[in-house]
């Protein structure tokens, strides 16, 4: 295996890893507030929907990003809304969740589109350009058609050249790592990296985080301390909502260039799996998504892994995550101790 | 009296109360937990509250910190009338809380736990390093010592009550409520509880205290209410009255501080254990050759400290000893062999033959708290005759029968519909009492029938259990309470270690005597046995 090849799996790792790590990030947020989200798959996937379908309809991928958030983040009121002010069963919450969206955005997708419940090919193109049009015309009659022009011809998420990674790219080792790997992904995969230092800053620097772990151990602490416990569940809900509709959004606009029927592929699972695996802190979010991202990058590369004497066959390296997930979950990597408060609604006792 | 309110801020000369209560009243459900509750509480004193178990006391508290609304009354706090919507209200006016059950992050650590919801600002560190000071200074003043780096789950239950009242203390409450402070604590924990509430009394903080304890009342408070069934029955200067009066009060008639029972009259043996040994799990052995007989129409009670295999015992007699354990040895009921593994060896087999089981820890082993009286008032019985119609069950029996039972043993409030989880300890534990009291076994046997049972439930318990005596049954009576192992039982076996360590009869024993055995001393018979094994 030369350094390209590693180089290319690395940054083909970056990319399978950033919808994961958004996810968990989501998972950590929600369930460090004592809410189990086990629909963190059907948030991605209405946020993948929203995206994909706003950003085909209108060509700005902005706007589609802006409609994943509000897909992903309205799955998470009904969520808050049945588990913390109706005490509701949180599992079973997210697994209506679940299905809501695996049924809404195929539903959704085939009465706009037609198209068999996936979305228009985010590529510029004759199937684009037709659903485009009518709302280029619309927006012509306010901005002009330059405007209006220049408005609807970013259907998808471009990937940034950092500073120098041209320049760079003669260094042995480090300039093709920096100009592959590091450089030259979209914005979301950054952000998505970001939101790691950020989020242990906030939960371990913050009155907020101190709030928001506490209300996930032992939330009768902060209600007799004279902070509403509901208040700061559906706040964490609530960020858990965006973080999906970033990862979901990223899925259908750029890792892939629109939605198609359930594209999530069990990421939300998954997600989950790495949040146990991350014993829900933020830096072992990284460590745990990054494994599976490499191993989904890995099965892609290899699909059928020739070990000399055996060939490993495609579908078992396609499975791979999925095995590792289940191993992960049968609690082989220690005890993780989940947040003591975790899948209870509060009620006061007496 | 509102005439005295907020001159500049000062109170006038006639000092208007700290806390002054009127008309309180709160319901939940069919339990009207307080009724018409007036109180007054004086700036700078200690004040008791008493009653037992579900009387009200704590609701009453929780009302003050904002955690229950009231359905009637107002609150005054220094004279100026105060609502207290919830516990943010209540900290801004300055009470502070802590609560029987504590309300502590068990991984923060104590800073942490301080400060949370009374930070400073958005971020953290400011507030810390400021609580770390406060914390330094309330340490020096009221002996308040704790490592403000510790986190709480390495910290005894003292420490974790200081760090309640630290709570409390740095949101400068100047009124602290406590609650069952001292169920939790070590006598010499206790005791230095005392010392810093006296500090506090007397840098001018008023304090409530909820007991249902008569010494701790005499020892430490000013001013003490009596409350009863959520009524307040009285309000008295503690210098004035005697625990004797207050236990009166309480319970409302006069109590019987020794149990009234005739002579025993044994009969044949009921229940005879042989050698019976217990080798669990890990190998510690923990009954080490058992030898009882009781015999019909006589209690057996056996003294211990808790742990010395007073549970194992019950557990295997009751059918249910632990998993993986290692047993031998005889038990014989009324002559027959009991199994003591395999299939045969349950509690449903037991009950057949005759054993009924008061279980040590009501809450856990004695009743399905989410499960409604009626249905708790049937478990273990549930296959008998007069409750089947065929293959069914026959619930509308079960009511009757639950009903009559509940009605004879005067459980509170007679509702055989409310859930198990919402009676007081002492309801509940009448609950299992009156379940396999009137199922009328040929032995009975009990464990801690009493532990967190109040004076008038112990007393209407004790005279149940000695009834059944009367009645020509045999009791094992399984109890922590020397005081009333020594007056329920006919003898008294105490355990130390997997061992009997001696039996001796009420009438020729003192509590030194059987402190000693409790111990593994043998003061007549034998050396002091070499302490191998921790219990």
């Amino acid at each position: 295996m030369d350094l390209n090849t590693v180089i290319q799996i690395l940054d083909s790792a970056v990319r399978l890893m950033t919808p994961l790590l958004l996810a968990c990030l989501a998972g950590l947020y929600s369930e460090r507030a004592g809410v189990f989200d086990i629909g963190l798959e059907g948030k991605m996937l209405m946020a993948a929907f929203s995206a994909a379908a706003v950003a085909a309809l209108t060509g700005n991928v902005w706007l589609g990003l802006m409609a994943g958030l509000l897909g992903s983040l309205m799955l998470s009121a009904i969520h808050g809304l049945a588990s913390i002010t109706f005490r509701g069963n949180q599992l079973i919450s997210g697994v209506a969740m679940n299905f809501l969206a695996s049924g809404l955005t195929v539903l959704l997708g085939q009465k706009i589109f037609g198209l068999g419940g996936r979305t228009p090919t985010l590529t510029p193109g004759a199937e684009l350009e037709a659903q485009v049009t009518p709302f280029r015309i619309w927006l012509s009659g306010i901005t002009g058609p330059d405007a209006a022009g220049w408005l609807t011809a970013t259907p998808r998420l471009s990937d940034i050249t950092l500073p120098l990674a041209e320049t760079l790219r003669p260094v042995p080792v480090i300039g093709p790592l920096y100009a592959e790997v590091i450089s030259g992904h979209s914005i979301l995969v950054y952000v998505a990296f970001l939101m790691v230092p950020l989020t242990w800053w906030v939960l371990y620097r913050t009155r907020f985080g101190l709030r928001l772990r506490a209300v996930g151990e032992n939330p009768a602490s902060v209600d007799t301390a004279g902070v509403s416990v509901t208040r700061l569940r559906f706040a964490a809900v609530a960020i858990a909502g965006l973080l999906c509709g970033l990862a979901g959004a990223y899925l259908a606009t750029g890792l892939s260039a629109g939605f198609v029927k359930e594209m999530t592929a069990g990421r939300g699972f998954i997600a989950l799996a790495a949040l146990i695996f991350a014993k829900w802190r933020p830096w072992g979010a990284l460590g745990a998504t990054f494994l599976f991202g490499l191993l989904e990058a890995v099965a892609n590369r290899y699909p059928n892994l020739d070990l000399g004497i055996v060939t490993v066959p495609s579908m078992f390296m396609n499975a791979l995550p999925y095995i590792l997930t289940v191993i992960i979950l049968a609690g082989f990597v220690g005890r993780a101790i989940p947040p003591r408060a975790g899948g209870e609604p509060y009620v006061k006792e007496r | 009296m509102d005439a005295t309110v907020q001159n500049g801020g000062r109170p006038a000369a006639a000092a208007p109360a700290a806390i002054e209560l009127r008309g309180i009243s709160k319901s939940f459900g069919p339990v009207q937990a307080n009724r018409d509750i007036d109180l007054r509480v004086e700036k700078g004193t200690i004040h008791g509250i008493i009653g037992e178990n579900g009387a009200g006391k704590s609701t009453l508290m929780s009302i003050l910190y904002g955690f229950y609304k009231p359905d009637a009354g107002e609150i005054r706090l220094g004279g100026r009338p105060m609502t207290i919507t919830d516990s943010q209200a209540a900290i801004r006016a300055g009470i502070g809380m802590v609560f029987q059950h504590f309300k502590l992050v068990q991984n923060f650590t104590v800073l942490e736990n301080i400060i949370l919801g009374a930070e400073d600002g958005r971020l953290l560190r400011p507030s810390l390093s400021r609580a770390r000071g406060v914390l330094r200074q309330l340490a020096r003043d009221y002996e308040l010592n704790v490592d403000p780096d510790e986190t709480i789950e390495e910290l005894s239950v003292g420490h974790q009550q200081r760090v309640e009242i630290l709570k409390a203390l740095y949101r400068r409450a100047d009124i602290l409520i406590l609650d069952e402070p001292t169920g939790v604590l070590t006598p010499a924990e206790a005791d230095h509880l005392f010392r810093i509430l006296r500090g506090l009394r007397d840098e001018g903080k008023t304090i409530v205290l909820i007991t249902h304890k008569l010494r701790e009342i005499m020892e430490i408070t000013d001013t003490v209410s009596v409350m009863r069934r959520g009524e307040m029955v009285a309000s008295v200067k503690t210098a004035e009255t005697s625990p004797e009066g207050l236990a009166e009060l309480m319970v409302g008639r006069k109590v019987l501080l020794n149990v009234h029972k005739a002579p025993a009259r044994p009969g044949q043996a009921v229940l005879e254990v042989c050698n019976l040994k217990i080798v669990d799990d890990t190998g510690v052995e923990r009954l080490r050759g058992i030898d009882l007989t009781i015999r019909a129409g006589e209690i057996l009670g056996i003294a211990g400290v808790s742990g010395n295999g007073q549970t194992q015992l019950l557990e295997v007699l009751g059918g249910y000893p632990e998993k993986g354990s290692t047993l031998s040895g005889e038990i014989r009921v009324n002559g027959t062999l009991l199994s003591l593994s395999g299939r045969t060896c349950n509690a449903a087999e037991r009950r057949r033959r005759g054993i009924g089981h008061i279980p040590e820890d009501r809450q856990v082993e004695g009743l399905i708290l989410d499960f409604a009286a009626w249905e708790n008032v049937a478990f273990g019985y549930h296959d008998a005759p007069e409750y089947s119609r065929g293959p069914l069950m026959d619930h509308d029996a079960i009511r009757r029968d639950a009903a009559a039972k509940i009605q004879r043993f005067d459980v509170r409030p007679p509702n055989c519909y409310l859930a198990a989880r919402n009676f007081s300890g002492g309801n509940q534990q009448k609950i299992v009492v009156a379940r396999e009291i009137e199922r009328n076994p040929d032995l009975l046997l009990i464990g801690q029938p009493t532990r967190g049972v109040d004076i008038g439930a112990i007393e209407f318990i004790h005279k149940r259990i000695v009834d059944l005596r009367d009645a020509g049954k045999a009791i094992l009576l399984v109890s922590v309470e020397l005081d009333e192992i020594m007056s329920l039982s006919d003898r008294i076996a105490v355990m130390f270690d997997g061992r009997i360590m001696g039996e001796r009869l009420p009438a020729d024993t003192t509590a030194s005597e059987l402190g000693l055995l409790m111990a593994g001393v043998d003061p007549t018979f034998r050396q002091p046995e070499p302490l191998t094994q921790d219990p």
